[in-house]
Protein backbone atom coordinates (compact mmCIF):
# COMPACT_ATOMS: atom_id res chain seq x y z
CA UNK A 1 0.00 0.00 0.00
CA UNK A 2 1.19 3.10 -1.10
CA UNK A 3 1.34 6.43 1.30
CA UNK A 4 -1.33 8.89 0.61
CA UNK A 5 0.09 12.03 -1.52
CA UNK A 6 -0.97 14.99 -0.37
CA UNK A 7 0.04 17.72 -2.31
CA UNK A 8 0.46 20.74 0.43
CA UNK A 9 3.05 22.87 0.28
CA UNK A 10 5.87 22.79 2.82
CA UNK A 11 5.29 25.31 5.54
CA UNK A 12 7.08 28.57 5.78
CA UNK A 13 9.83 26.62 4.75
CA UNK A 14 11.83 28.64 1.78
CA UNK A 15 10.59 27.63 -1.76
CA UNK A 16 11.14 29.08 -5.17
CA UNK A 17 6.98 29.61 -5.06
CA UNK A 18 4.96 28.49 -2.07
CA UNK A 19 1.98 27.67 -3.86
CA UNK A 20 3.66 25.06 -6.04
CA UNK A 21 4.31 21.96 -4.19
CA UNK A 22 6.14 20.68 -6.69
CA UNK A 23 8.09 23.38 -7.49
CA UNK A 24 9.49 23.59 -4.12
CA UNK A 25 10.16 19.79 -3.93
CA UNK A 26 12.36 20.03 -7.06
CA UNK A 27 14.16 22.91 -5.43
CA UNK A 28 15.20 21.29 -2.51
CA UNK A 29 15.79 18.07 -4.50
CA UNK A 30 17.90 20.00 -6.73
CA UNK A 31 20.16 21.46 -4.32
CA UNK A 32 20.85 18.04 -2.75
CA UNK A 33 21.52 16.86 -5.60
CA UNK A 34 24.23 19.63 -7.03
CA UNK A 35 26.35 19.76 -3.67
CA UNK A 36 26.43 15.68 -3.93
CA UNK A 37 27.87 15.90 -7.21
CA UNK A 38 29.94 18.67 -6.03
CA UNK A 39 31.08 16.75 -3.07
CA UNK A 40 31.56 13.67 -5.56
CA UNK A 41 34.79 15.40 -6.74
CA UNK A 42 36.71 15.23 -3.42
CA UNK A 43 36.48 11.34 -4.00
CA UNK A 44 40.07 10.08 -3.77
CA UNK A 45 41.52 13.80 -3.54
CA UNK A 46 40.55 14.84 0.16
CA UNK A 47 43.44 15.39 2.55
CA UNK A 48 43.59 12.19 4.43
CA UNK A 49 41.58 8.49 3.88
CA UNK A 50 38.63 9.38 6.48
CA UNK A 51 37.74 12.73 5.07
CA UNK A 52 37.52 10.64 1.61
CA UNK A 53 35.04 8.62 3.09
CA UNK A 54 33.42 11.13 5.34
CA UNK A 55 32.49 13.81 2.29
CA UNK A 56 31.95 10.16 -0.14
CA UNK A 57 28.91 9.18 2.50
CA UNK A 58 27.74 13.32 3.00
CA UNK A 59 27.31 13.16 -0.30
CA UNK A 60 25.62 9.64 -0.71
CA UNK A 61 22.92 11.04 1.75
CA UNK A 62 22.47 14.30 -0.12
CA UNK A 63 22.11 11.85 -3.52
CA UNK A 64 19.70 9.69 -1.17
CA UNK A 65 17.40 12.50 -0.15
CA UNK A 66 17.58 14.20 -3.64
CA UNK A 67 16.37 10.90 -5.37
CA UNK A 68 13.46 10.60 -2.81
CA UNK A 69 11.81 14.52 -3.75
CA UNK A 70 12.37 14.12 -7.24
CA UNK A 71 10.24 10.63 -6.72
CA UNK A 72 7.67 12.06 -4.56
CA UNK A 73 7.54 15.16 -6.44
CA UNK A 74 6.98 13.16 -9.65
CA UNK A 75 4.59 11.68 -8.60
CA UNK A 76 2.01 14.50 -7.37
CA UNK A 77 3.05 16.28 -10.66
CA UNK A 78 1.17 13.16 -11.67
CA UNK A 79 3.30 13.15 -15.36
CA UNK A 80 5.40 10.44 -15.24
CA UNK A 81 8.15 11.84 -14.48
CA UNK A 82 10.79 9.75 -12.66
CA UNK A 83 14.05 11.08 -10.73
CA UNK A 84 16.47 10.68 -14.08
CA UNK A 85 14.43 12.77 -15.67
CA UNK A 86 14.79 15.48 -12.93
CA UNK A 87 18.13 15.02 -12.74
CA UNK A 88 19.61 13.96 -16.12
CA UNK A 89 17.39 15.09 -18.62
CA UNK A 90 16.80 18.88 -17.53
CA UNK A 91 18.43 21.68 -18.71
CA UNK A 92 20.49 24.33 -16.45
CA UNK A 93 17.63 26.82 -16.76
CA UNK A 94 15.11 24.22 -15.35
CA UNK A 95 17.45 23.11 -12.08
CA UNK A 96 16.45 25.81 -8.90
CA UNK A 97 19.23 25.07 -6.59
CA UNK A 98 20.53 27.53 -4.77
CA UNK A 99 23.87 29.38 -6.22
CA UNK A 100 25.80 28.25 -2.88
CA UNK A 101 25.88 24.51 -3.59
CA UNK A 102 27.07 24.84 -6.93
CA UNK A 103 30.06 27.18 -6.64
CA UNK A 104 33.73 24.91 -7.03
CA UNK A 105 34.82 22.55 -4.18
CA UNK A 106 37.97 25.29 -4.20
CA UNK A 107 40.30 24.10 -1.15
CA UNK A 108 39.34 21.44 1.66
CA UNK A 109 38.41 25.41 4.08
CA UNK A 110 36.39 26.29 0.91
CA UNK A 111 34.37 22.92 1.01
CA UNK A 112 33.96 22.80 4.78
CA UNK A 113 32.70 26.78 5.06
CA UNK A 114 30.49 25.62 2.33
CA UNK A 115 29.09 22.99 4.25
CA UNK A 116 28.74 24.48 7.49
CA UNK A 117 26.86 27.34 5.78
CA UNK A 118 24.63 24.60 4.22
CA UNK A 119 24.01 21.83 6.78
CA UNK A 120 23.26 24.84 9.47
CA UNK A 121 20.53 25.65 7.07
CA UNK A 122 19.13 22.61 6.37
CA UNK A 123 18.98 21.32 10.26
CA UNK A 124 16.34 23.96 9.87
CA UNK A 125 14.46 23.44 6.81
CA UNK A 126 14.17 19.78 7.68
CA UNK A 127 13.39 20.25 10.80
CA UNK A 128 10.41 22.64 9.81
CA UNK A 129 9.67 20.13 6.94
CA UNK A 130 9.44 16.84 9.07
CA UNK A 131 6.36 18.19 10.67
CA UNK A 132 4.54 18.80 6.90
CA UNK A 133 0.84 17.34 6.52
CA UNK A 134 2.94 15.82 3.59
CA UNK A 135 3.48 12.28 5.35
CA UNK A 136 5.96 10.76 2.17
CA UNK A 137 7.99 14.79 2.74
CA UNK A 138 7.73 14.72 6.80
CA UNK A 139 9.14 11.16 6.57
CA UNK A 140 12.26 11.96 4.22
CA UNK A 141 12.65 15.30 6.16
CA UNK A 142 12.64 13.47 9.63
CA UNK A 143 15.44 11.28 8.36
CA UNK A 144 17.07 13.89 6.40
CA UNK A 145 17.05 15.77 9.59
CA UNK A 146 19.16 13.70 11.26
CA UNK A 147 21.72 13.51 8.89
CA UNK A 148 22.01 16.76 8.47
CA UNK A 149 22.90 17.11 12.11
CA UNK A 150 25.61 14.84 11.58
CA UNK A 151 26.68 16.88 8.79
CA UNK A 152 26.76 19.73 10.97
CA UNK A 153 28.61 18.09 13.36
CA UNK A 154 31.62 17.37 10.74
CA UNK A 155 31.81 20.93 9.30
CA UNK A 156 31.50 22.78 12.18
CA UNK A 157 34.31 21.12 13.98
CA UNK A 158 36.38 21.23 10.48
CA UNK A 159 35.89 25.53 10.23
CA UNK A 160 36.87 25.72 13.95
CA UNK A 161 39.70 23.43 13.59
CA UNK A 162 40.55 25.60 10.43
CA UNK A 163 39.49 29.25 11.54
CA UNK A 164 41.30 28.74 15.03
CA UNK A 165 44.56 27.18 13.63
CA UNK A 166 47.50 27.81 12.22
CA UNK A 167 47.91 31.16 10.24
CA UNK A 168 47.70 29.50 7.14
CA UNK A 169 44.51 27.29 7.83
CA UNK A 170 43.04 30.85 9.22
CA UNK A 171 43.64 32.75 6.24
CA UNK A 172 42.81 30.07 3.85
CA UNK A 173 39.11 29.63 6.27
CA UNK A 174 38.74 33.43 6.40
CA UNK A 175 39.12 33.34 2.18
CA UNK A 176 36.85 30.66 1.98
CA UNK A 177 34.64 32.86 4.18
CA UNK A 178 34.68 36.09 2.05
CA UNK A 179 34.04 33.90 -1.15
CA UNK A 180 31.15 32.06 -0.04
CA UNK A 181 29.13 34.61 2.67
CA UNK A 182 27.88 36.39 -0.91
CA UNK A 183 25.47 32.78 -1.35
CA UNK A 184 23.94 32.90 1.83
CA UNK A 185 20.56 35.26 1.57
CA UNK A 186 19.39 33.09 -1.30
CA UNK A 187 19.17 30.40 1.37
CA UNK A 188 16.67 32.30 3.04
CA UNK A 189 14.64 34.12 -0.20
CA UNK A 190 11.29 32.70 0.31
CA UNK A 191 11.58 31.92 3.77
CA UNK A 192 9.59 32.97 6.41
CA UNK A 193 10.87 35.47 9.18
CA UNK A 194 13.21 34.37 11.49
CA UNK A 195 14.87 31.31 9.47
CA UNK A 196 18.09 33.76 8.44
CA UNK A 197 18.46 34.88 12.24
CA UNK A 198 18.26 31.19 13.94
CA UNK A 199 20.74 30.84 11.11
CA UNK A 200 22.69 33.78 11.80
CA UNK A 201 22.95 32.82 15.40
CA UNK A 202 24.03 29.33 14.98
CA UNK A 203 26.54 30.02 12.40
CA UNK A 204 27.93 33.01 14.45
CA UNK A 205 28.86 31.03 17.22
CA UNK A 206 30.78 28.33 15.21
CA UNK A 207 32.53 31.72 13.01
CA UNK A 208 33.46 33.27 16.69
CA UNK A 209 35.29 30.28 18.03
CA UNK A 210 36.78 29.64 14.53
CA UNK A 211 38.21 33.08 15.11
CA UNK A 212 36.22 34.08 11.68
CA UNK A 213 34.43 37.60 10.87
CA UNK A 214 31.71 38.14 8.47
CA UNK A 215 33.08 40.37 5.72
CA UNK A 216 32.46 43.87 5.08
CA UNK A 217 31.01 43.76 1.89
CA UNK A 218 27.22 43.44 1.81
CA UNK A 219 26.81 42.66 -1.14
CA UNK A 220 24.42 39.08 -2.02
CA UNK A 221 24.45 37.29 -5.09
CA UNK A 222 20.95 34.98 -6.10
CA UNK A 223 19.15 33.78 -9.10
CA UNK A 224 19.44 29.63 -8.53
CA UNK A 225 15.69 29.46 -7.22
CA UNK A 226 14.74 31.19 -10.17
CA UNK A 227 17.00 29.08 -12.75
CA UNK A 228 20.04 31.82 -12.99
CA UNK A 229 23.55 30.12 -12.41
CA UNK A 230 26.55 31.06 -12.50
CA UNK A 231 29.00 29.65 -14.54
CA UNK A 232 30.15 27.08 -12.62
CA UNK A 233 26.81 25.04 -13.00
CA UNK A 234 26.87 24.64 -16.55
CA UNK A 235 29.98 22.42 -16.99
CA UNK A 236 29.07 20.60 -13.72
CA UNK A 237 25.96 19.34 -15.70
CA UNK A 238 27.51 18.91 -18.52
CA UNK A 239 29.96 16.03 -16.66
CA UNK A 240 26.95 14.60 -14.60
CA UNK A 241 24.23 14.59 -17.52
CA UNK A 242 26.61 13.29 -20.04
CA UNK A 243 25.54 9.72 -20.50
CA UNK A 244 22.13 10.56 -20.96
CA UNK A 245 22.51 13.10 -22.93
CA UNK A 246 24.74 11.21 -25.36
CA UNK A 247 22.75 8.11 -25.16
CA UNK A 248 19.38 9.09 -24.52
CA UNK A 249 17.39 6.14 -22.31
CA UNK A 250 20.51 4.13 -21.82
CA UNK A 251 19.71 1.68 -18.82
CA UNK A 252 22.42 -0.15 -16.57
CA UNK B 1 3.75 -23.26 -8.94
CA UNK B 2 1.25 -20.60 -9.59
CA UNK B 3 0.03 -18.54 -6.72
CA UNK B 4 -3.69 -17.61 -6.41
CA UNK B 5 -5.11 -14.78 -3.83
CA UNK B 6 -7.07 -17.58 -2.40
CA UNK B 7 -4.47 -20.01 -1.42
CA UNK B 8 -1.90 -17.25 -0.24
CA UNK B 9 -0.19 -18.34 2.80
CA UNK B 10 0.80 -14.42 4.18
CA UNK B 11 2.70 -16.22 7.22
CA UNK B 12 4.47 -17.93 4.98
CA UNK B 13 5.42 -14.78 2.95
CA UNK B 14 6.02 -12.96 6.64
CA UNK B 15 8.40 -16.19 7.43
CA UNK B 16 10.07 -15.80 3.67
CA UNK B 17 10.93 -11.68 4.00
CA UNK B 18 12.06 -11.37 7.29
CA UNK B 19 14.99 -13.96 6.78
CA UNK B 20 16.18 -11.95 4.11
CA UNK B 21 19.81 -10.54 5.64
CA UNK B 22 21.29 -6.79 5.32
CA UNK B 23 23.85 -7.26 2.53
CA UNK B 24 26.40 -5.08 4.52
CA UNK B 25 25.77 -6.72 8.28
CA UNK B 26 24.64 -10.06 6.88
CA UNK B 27 24.29 -11.20 10.58
CA UNK B 28 21.21 -9.45 10.55
CA UNK B 29 17.94 -9.75 8.94
CA UNK B 30 15.89 -7.24 7.96
CA UNK B 31 13.26 -7.74 10.66
CA UNK B 32 16.54 -7.55 12.56
CA UNK B 33 16.96 -4.20 12.09
CA UNK B 34 13.52 -3.18 12.16
CA UNK B 35 13.26 -2.39 8.22
CA UNK B 36 10.65 -4.38 7.37
CA UNK B 37 7.59 -2.76 8.24
CA UNK B 38 4.89 -5.28 7.32
CA UNK B 39 4.00 -8.27 5.07
CA UNK B 40 0.23 -8.17 4.06
CA UNK B 41 -2.14 -8.93 0.82
CA UNK B 42 -3.57 -6.38 -1.41
CA UNK B 43 -5.31 -7.26 -4.07
CA UNK B 44 -3.97 -10.79 -4.64
CA UNK B 45 -0.63 -10.07 -4.03
CA UNK B 46 1.99 -10.76 -1.57
CA UNK B 47 3.15 -7.21 -0.69
CA UNK B 48 6.17 -6.07 1.71
CA UNK B 49 6.82 -3.10 3.18
CA UNK B 50 10.07 -1.37 4.10
CA UNK B 51 11.90 1.78 5.42
CA UNK B 52 15.25 2.96 4.24
CA UNK B 53 18.06 3.52 7.17
CA UNK B 54 19.75 6.14 5.80
CA UNK B 55 19.01 8.66 3.21
CA UNK B 56 22.10 7.27 0.98
CA UNK B 57 22.29 3.72 1.92
CA UNK B 58 23.40 2.15 -1.63
CA UNK B 59 22.13 -1.32 0.36
CA UNK B 60 18.20 -0.15 0.32
CA UNK B 61 18.06 -1.04 -3.26
CA UNK B 62 19.77 -4.64 -2.99
CA UNK B 63 17.50 -5.40 -0.26
CA UNK B 64 14.07 -4.55 -2.53
CA UNK B 65 15.79 -6.56 -4.96
CA UNK B 66 16.45 -9.42 -2.22
CA UNK B 67 12.91 -9.62 -0.92
CA UNK B 68 11.14 -9.73 -4.09
CA UNK B 69 13.75 -13.02 -5.41
CA UNK B 70 13.27 -14.45 -2.03
CA UNK B 71 9.47 -13.82 -1.90
CA UNK B 72 9.39 -15.38 -6.03
CA UNK B 73 11.46 -18.17 -5.20
CA UNK B 74 9.32 -19.32 -2.02
CA UNK B 75 5.93 -19.12 -4.98
CA UNK B 76 4.75 -15.45 -4.54
CA UNK B 77 5.48 -14.76 -7.88
CA UNK B 78 4.04 -11.31 -7.84
CA UNK B 79 5.69 -9.98 -4.68
CA UNK B 80 5.45 -6.32 -4.48
CA UNK B 81 7.98 -4.53 -2.44
CA UNK B 82 6.98 -1.21 -1.08
CA UNK B 83 9.00 1.68 0.56
CA UNK B 84 7.75 3.89 3.24
CA UNK B 85 9.45 6.89 4.44
CA UNK B 86 6.96 7.92 7.18
CA UNK B 87 7.42 7.83 10.35
CA UNK B 88 11.36 7.85 10.03
CA UNK B 89 13.68 4.71 10.38
CA UNK B 90 15.71 4.94 13.83
CA UNK B 91 18.44 2.59 15.56
CA UNK B 92 15.36 2.04 18.48
CA UNK B 93 13.39 -0.39 16.26
CA UNK B 94 16.60 -3.04 15.79
CA UNK B 95 15.88 -5.65 17.83
CA UNK B 96 17.35 -7.02 21.03
CA UNK B 97 18.25 -9.82 18.84
CA UNK B 98 19.77 -7.68 16.33
CA UNK B 99 21.54 -5.88 19.02
CA UNK B 100 22.95 -8.93 20.55
CA UNK B 101 24.22 -10.61 16.56
CA UNK B 102 25.54 -6.69 15.94
CA UNK B 103 27.91 -7.34 19.00
CA UNK B 104 28.86 -10.98 18.74
CA UNK B 105 29.82 -9.63 14.77
CA UNK B 106 32.24 -7.28 16.12
CA UNK B 107 30.18 -4.23 15.55
CA UNK B 108 29.25 -2.11 19.01
CA UNK B 109 25.70 -1.52 18.84
CA UNK B 110 23.80 2.02 19.16
CA UNK B 111 23.54 3.12 22.30
CA UNK B 112 25.21 5.73 25.74
CA UNK B 113 27.08 3.35 25.89
CA UNK B 114 30.09 2.08 23.37
CA UNK B 115 31.74 -0.75 24.34
CA UNK B 116 34.80 -2.18 22.43
CA UNK B 117 33.49 -5.80 20.96
CA UNK B 118 37.05 -7.25 21.18
CA UNK B 119 38.34 -6.67 25.00
CA UNK B 120 34.68 -5.56 26.23
CA UNK B 121 36.62 -2.24 28.15
CA UNK B 122 34.00 1.03 27.93
CA UNK B 123 36.83 3.41 26.92
CA UNK B 124 36.79 3.93 23.27
CA UNK B 125 38.00 7.20 20.91
CA UNK B 126 36.22 8.28 17.86
CA UNK B 127 38.56 7.72 14.92
CA UNK B 128 36.30 8.81 12.13
CA UNK B 129 32.48 10.02 12.63
CA UNK B 130 32.35 8.11 9.15
CA UNK B 131 32.94 4.61 8.69
CA UNK B 132 33.04 1.57 5.97
CA UNK B 133 29.08 2.25 5.73
CA UNK B 134 26.82 5.01 6.45
CA UNK B 135 25.43 3.65 9.64
CA UNK B 136 28.60 3.30 11.25
CA UNK B 137 31.52 5.55 12.41
CA UNK B 138 35.08 3.94 13.02
CA UNK B 139 36.55 3.37 16.46
CA UNK B 140 39.34 2.63 18.18
CA UNK B 141 39.66 0.86 22.02
CA UNK B 142 41.24 2.92 25.12
CA UNK B 143 42.31 -0.19 26.41
CA UNK B 144 43.39 -2.89 24.14
CA UNK B 145 44.06 -0.07 21.10
CA UNK B 146 41.75 -2.45 18.53
CA UNK B 147 39.94 -0.15 15.84
CA UNK B 148 36.06 -1.36 15.87
CA UNK B 149 32.91 0.00 14.40
CA UNK B 150 30.59 1.43 16.14
CA UNK B 151 26.57 1.06 14.92
CA UNK B 152 25.57 5.03 14.96
CA UNK B 153 22.80 6.76 17.14
CA UNK B 154 20.37 6.91 14.46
Amino acid sequence: MSEPIISTPPQGAPAPDPSDPVRALVAHADDNLILAQRLGEWISRAPELEEDIAIGNIALDHLGVARAMYTHAGLIEGKGRAEDDFAMRRPEREFLNVLLVEQPNGDFAHTMVRGLFFDAYQVELWSDLSDSEDTMLAGIAGRALKEARYHFLHSSAWVIRLGDGTDESHSRAQAAVDALWRYTSELFVHATSGYRDIWEKVVGEIMDEARLRIPDDPYQRTGGRRGFHSEHLGPLLAEMQWMQRSHPGLEW
Amino acid sequence: MVTTAASLDLDHAREVASRVVDPEIPVLTIADLGILRDVRVDRGRVVAIITPTYSGCPAMTQIAEDLRSALRTAGFDEADVNVVHHPPWTTDWITPAGIDKLASFGVAPPGEEIVCPRCRAGSSRVVSRFGSTACKALMACSSCGEPFDHFKDF
